[in-house]
């Protein structure tokens, strides 16, 4: 039979000729990217989404006031060419430049930033994302919908080209929040043609009805089959956008992701499978992009649940794990071990490693703590969300422990949403988490574990920790925050209510013809920057 | 003929309602809401998408709105993708889904009638082993497998054929309609074998050859009619099975099927949209069943006449 | 056609089922995967969960017959004991389903009438309910658990083994032997047990060694989606769902898990045929 599926397959190869060119040939040649992104997106709308997916569509659909530079993860401007902040930290001036557009010929005003970020703290349009504009006087208060009156939160538009921004606390890291998309500005008139400014899900983002300011602009979202967006002549610097248009793809199984990278009919992929990292570093390392992510990989401790309230106990769970052995052999693509909890390197934070492998020590504080060679150990769940690579740090976290501590670990791997539910309702023992930063600055990891916290799912809590992340939000001077970041997170791992395991690499295959794609902690590649090469006509 | 249908389909209605409570008793039952998100959602934002989506009524209200839309044909919105409704994905979703299928079941039937009808032909010869022992490795080996092989193969060690896509690149068709299509492929091929060599040993072709009919004639006429018909029962079970069953061939080859949505959907507790593409593979699933007996009563005078006389 | 117990037809059957060979090797295969199973502690020349990182997946050795998968772990014996949990699944779902369908369809069949319609009416709605999301939304509600997928696929399974049986029930239930014993005053339940279910045997024997695959691959795909067996247990399934992954890299990962479950269900399909053609069924 399969001799028969051969020759059909050959007979329907030759009735129809399939010489085609790879899209990375035909991309390269008419300035169209070919990108894998993952997933399919929710929406495009900036206010609504939140996933690392919708951010990379809207990098090429819209523009804030500012935006990063991929090499050096600096701000630079954006809509505003210009801004200065005062004394005290708390106020921010806005220029904006007079050439900026909207995707259909309005000129880009103050006021639509005043009226986007209303509508982003509208209670009812539902945005998740909406925390990231508390920053704002008054805007958390209007977002819950204690206070009505828009004009009391810190946003101003002095005139059309002029914003006035005001602060609670100084924070440093204002001008890298407005790069994020819950701080991009929408077209109000495109958005009421279509519904009410707190409307959820309105047809304002389909092609043909959506209006942006990015460099590119939306030409076709066929669900679940590809995004096209092509360059956006209205855009400021349209001069410095080299492609003509990119293509995404909503490609959700990495295997599938790696075959089409290999056909050639992507670009860029979004990951690679883990096996596959090894082959491609022998056999073809120059399409292969690892760099460490702003992200780190860790496992929840439920501070409340026996024998895990005893302090020694996940002492000892951490220091029986051998964090370069599981980097090395299970995640295998460079993963950086975490012996602190936030990634190195954030804006020129670094934390004290302190966290070691030490099985001696481990089993000590295993005994003082009552379980002299694991025995007596109550029964112990580890609970991870269903995926291939939960699964092997799971299989592995497990042996470790069954080695070098004698304790019998429960592996139970759960639906995403279930695993949310009980994460919730703290109804485990050990969780497997993640984070990613939301900004670079250390505060987005280290201010979820203060007490008061939504995300803090571990049931820990410790006044000392809340006063110093609290004492931070009030310092100005860098080098101070960074100290009492510095303390607190000493606090976090001496008390280890959490176990980082290690930092994130962010994944990628990109092809040879990718020209101004760099790799970088936060994973943005703003579209601008990258041209297309054909390998054939490249002579540098 | 005409009542036996309208009856059939009329029994659907009570059917296809107590699918619809089992299902959405189900999804309420699965522990997580669709708005649960890994960055805690303050109780008051949750509170109010609730209300929005009707959530935080009693849920026999809920599932008393359900219907009283359904019939009405309005699926509701999908919940996971606030832009969008369920009518609206399953009118994208499904025309792919059903392509798919049909090009499946058709690469089911010439291969699988043809090796069967071979097999038959000469029973016990390597003609008949060789198709049967490939049969029986198509009934082994699921999608995953096969598929995954099929696009190394096919498309990065011979590169004659892309490796995923639908309708992006010609030929992107093929790998995935052959893979969906084999494991049924190889059921046709052991039923057809099957009623072949039973129908090539009744009397009316022992009579038929006796009186010279060409050989070629016989079983054209004569014989593939009866002996088909196992075949024909399953092709109602067969194409619910593909239709419903696509959604590893889906994700291995980026098809914007339905499939995909049908167990996202659960994954993501998309409640409407699990409700819509359940109530939409229950209501096919039925026609599909009900098409079959027609089918096969029309073709095969023994059951017409057990109908009568049984 | 089941004929009348009157020459002992089971008997006749195990002597042309002898004269097959195909199906004893079928059956011989099925009874050494069955002793390897059971008796996979003493046979394994590994543990299934000890594993050695620095030696990671390596091809097959001499000290690893069958190479080791990416913690090192040996996959011969993470095969033996996977054919535990794959077997049990497979013949257990199937006893489940065994047992609930030819209830159901004997007891639809043979009390007939209104009982008949609505009980097969349930059956018609189990059967509409698109069964991928059925077994999903079970797992999600209810939570991984072993028993709980022998449960789930047999609750799947039984529909057509009822349709089966109630079919051959409303058969027999016409023959005159069964009239003669209404007549004598035997009550129903002894009709049933002792003159209907003997009867049916066949045609559910050999759907039941049919069914037997079908779950051993419904449970890989439970694997492929996560909903299968939790680690460090292994079950063929997921072994192949991960052998899948690394066919270029690793091939032996795939190869050698698949070859044993096609083995496998080919001695189950050569003996469910080689039943049919025993039992005279068509």
């Amino acid at each position: 039979m399969l001799r028969c599926v051969v020759a059909a397959a050959a007979l329907l190869l030759a009735s129809c000729s399939f010489d085609y060119e790879t899209n990375v040939a035909s991309g390269t040649r008419q300035g169209i990217l070919h990108i894998g992104n993952g997933d399919e997106p929710q929406e495009l709308d900036p206010h609504i989404v939140t996933g690392h997916i919708e951010h990379k569509l809207c990098l090429a659909l819209l523009e804030g006031l500012l935006a990063l530079h991929p090499q050096h993860l600096q701000v630079v401007p954006g809509v505003a060419h210009d801004w200065q902040v005062s004394e005290d930290g708390r106020t921010y001036h806005f220029h904006l430049r007079d050439d900026a557009r909207w995707s259909n010929g309005d000129p880009v005003t103050a006021a639509d930033f005043v009226y986007s970020w209303r509508r982003a703290l509208l209670p009812a349009l539902g945005n998740n994302y909406a925390y990231m504009l508390y920053y704002l006087s008054n805007a958390e208060a209007f977002h819950r919908g204690e206070l009505t009156d828009f004009s009391k939160v810190g946003v101003q538009a002095l005139d059309d080209l002029t914003l006035e921004v005001k602060l609670d606390n100084p924070t440093p890291f204002f001008p890298h929040l407005l790069t994020h998309m819950s701080y991009y500005p929408v077209h109000q008139a495109t958005i009421e043609a279509f519904g009410a400014a707190d409307a959820r899900g309105t047809r304002w983002t389909r092609p043909g009805n959506f209006v942006g300011n990015g460099p590119f602009k939306l030409q076709e979202w066929t669900l679940n089959r590809r995004i096209v967006v092509k360059k956006n002549e209205q855009y400021w610097d349209a001069d410095t956008v080299r492609l003509n248009g990119i293509v995404f793809y909503p490609v959700q199984n990495a295997t599938t992701e790696e075959r089409m990278f290999r056909a050639g009919q992507l670009h860029i992929t979004g990951t690679i499978p883990t096996d596959k990292i090894a082959r491609y570093r022998r056999e073809w390392p120059q399409v292969l992009k690892l760099h460490p992510f702003f992200s780190t990989y860790y496992y929840l401790f439920n501070t409340a649940a026996a024998p895990l309230h005893q302090v020694q106990v996940r002492q000892a769970l951490s220091l029986a794990i051998d964090r370069q052995q599981l980097t090395d052999k299970i995640t295998m693509a460079g993963e950086l071990p975490a012996y602190s909890y936030t990634p190195p390197e954030v804006n020129g934070y670094t934390a004290d490693p302190v966290l070691r492998h030490d099985v001696h020590q481990a089993r000590a504080l295993l005994a003082a703590a009552g379980y002299a060679d694991g025995a007596g150990f109550p029964p112990l769940e580890l609970m991870y969300n269903t995926s291939e690579g939960h699964r092997r740090i799971a299989i592995a976290v497990q042996q470790m422990w069954k080695t070098n501590l004698n304790i019998d670990v429960t592996l139970v791997n759960q639906d995403w949403k279930v695993y949310l539910d009980k994460r919730d309702s703290r109804d485990y023992q050990v969780a497997r988490a993640g984070w990613i930063g939301d900004y670079l600055d250390p505060n987005t990891f280290l201010d979820m574990y203060t007490s008061h916290s939504g995300n803090n799912d571990t049931g820990w809590s410790n006044p000392r920790y809340d006063a110093l992340i609290a004492q931070a939000a009030q310092t100005t001077e860098q080098q101070r925050r960074f100290a009492l970041f510095r303390a607190a997170e000493n606090i976090l791992m001496a008390e280890l209510p959490i176990m980082p395991i290690y930092t994130y690499v962010n994944k990628a295959l990109v092809s040879p013809e990718v020209r101004g794609w760099h790799p970088n902690l936060l994973d943005v590649h703003p579209y601008k920057y990258i041209s297309l090469v054909s390998s054939a006509d490249d002579t540098d | 003929m005409v009542s036996f249908i309208f009856r059939r389909l009329l029994q659907a209605i009570p059917v296809l309602f107590a699918v619809s409570l089992i299902t959405f008793l189900l999804i309420h039952a699965a522990p997580g809401g669709p708005f649960a998100a890994e960055k805690a959602v303050p109780a008051e934002i949750l509170e109010r998408l609730n209300e929005r989506y009707n959530l935080d009524q009693p849920i026999y209200v809920q599932f008393y709105d359900y219907l009283s839309h359904a019939v009405r044909g309005d699926l509701g919105p999908s919940f996971r993708y606030p832009g969008r409704t369920v009518n609206e994905i399953i009118a994208i979703g499904f025309p792919v889904t059903l392509e798919l299928g049909c090009y499946a079941l058709l690469f089911a039937l010439l291969i699988g009638i043809g090796s069967g009808v071979c097999a038959a032909l000469r029973p016990n010869t390597w003609q008949d082993y060789l198709p049967m022992t490939f049969a029986t490795i198509g009934l082994c080996l699921p999608a995953y497998v096969l598929g995954p092989l099929l696009a190394l193969v096919f498309g990065i060690w011979l590169e004659w054929l892309p490796v995923a896509g639908w309708e992006l690149i010609p030929g992107d068709k093929i790998l995935p309609s052959v893979t969906l299509g084999s494991v049924y492929a190889a059921y046709i091929a052991r039923l057809s074998r099957g009623g072949m060599l039973e129908t090539l040993s009744r009397d009316f072709i022992r009579t038929a050859r006796a009186k010279g009919l060409p050989e070629a004639v016989i079983i054209t006429r004569h014989a593939l009619r009866v002996g088909l018909l196992p075949v024909v029962s399953f092709l109602g079970p067969a194409l619910a099975g593909l239709l419903s069953g696509s959604f590893v061939v889906e994700t291995i080859f980026q098809i914007p099927g339905l499939g995909r949505y049908f167990v996202q959907g659960a994954f993501n507790r998309d409640y409407t949209l699990i409700m819509g593409t359940t109530l939409l593979f229950a209501g096919l699933i039925i026609l599909f069943n009900i098409i079959a007996d027609v089918l096969l009563a029309w073709l095969d005078p023994k059951v017409r006449a057990e109908t009568v006389y049984g | 056609m089941a004929e009348p117990r009157s020459t002992s037809p089971h008997r006749n059957a195990w002597r042309r089922l002898q004269r097959n060979k195909v199906a004893i090797f079928g059956l011989c295969m099925l009874t050494v995967l069955a002793l390897l199973a059971l008796l996979a502690p003493w046979l394994s020349p590994y543990s299934y969960s000890a594993q050695n990182l620095a030696l990671g997946p390596s091809a097959p050795s001499a000290a690893h017959w069958l190479g080791t998968d990416l913690f090192g772990r040996d996959l011969l014996t993470r095969m033996i004991y996977g054919s535990r949990v794959s077997l049990a699944v497979g013949f257990i779902a199937t006893a489940v389903a065994l047992l609930i369908g030819v209830t159901w369809g004997a007891l639809a069949g043979y009390l007939g009438g209104r009982t008949d319609a609505l009980m097969m009416r349930l059956v018609d709605i189990l059967y509409a309910l698109p069964f991928t999301i059925f077994i999903i939304l079970l797992m999600v509600v209810f939570g991984n658990n072993i028993i709980l997928l022998f449960l789930a696929i047999g609750a799947v399974e039984w529909l057509t083994m009822a349709r089966i049986v109630r079919g051959q029930v409303l058969h027999i239930k016409q023959q005159d032997y069964i009239e003669a014993a209404v007549s004598l005053g035997a009550s129903r339940l002894r009709i049933i047990v002792k003159h209907v279910l003997p009867n049916i045997a066949g045609p559910v024997i050999i759907y039941a060694t049919l069914t037997v695959p079908n779950v051993i691959l419904l449970e890989s795909f439970l694997s492929f989606l996560g909903l299968g067996v939790q680690p460090p247990q292994s079950s063929w399934g997921l072994l192949i769902a991960y052998g899948v992954e690394t066919m270029e890299e690793y091939p032996w990962l795939l190869l050698f898990p698949a070859t044993l479950l096609a083995l496998t269900l080919f001695s189950l399909n050569f003996l469910g045929d080689g039943l049919r053609d025993a039992l005279g069924e068509k």
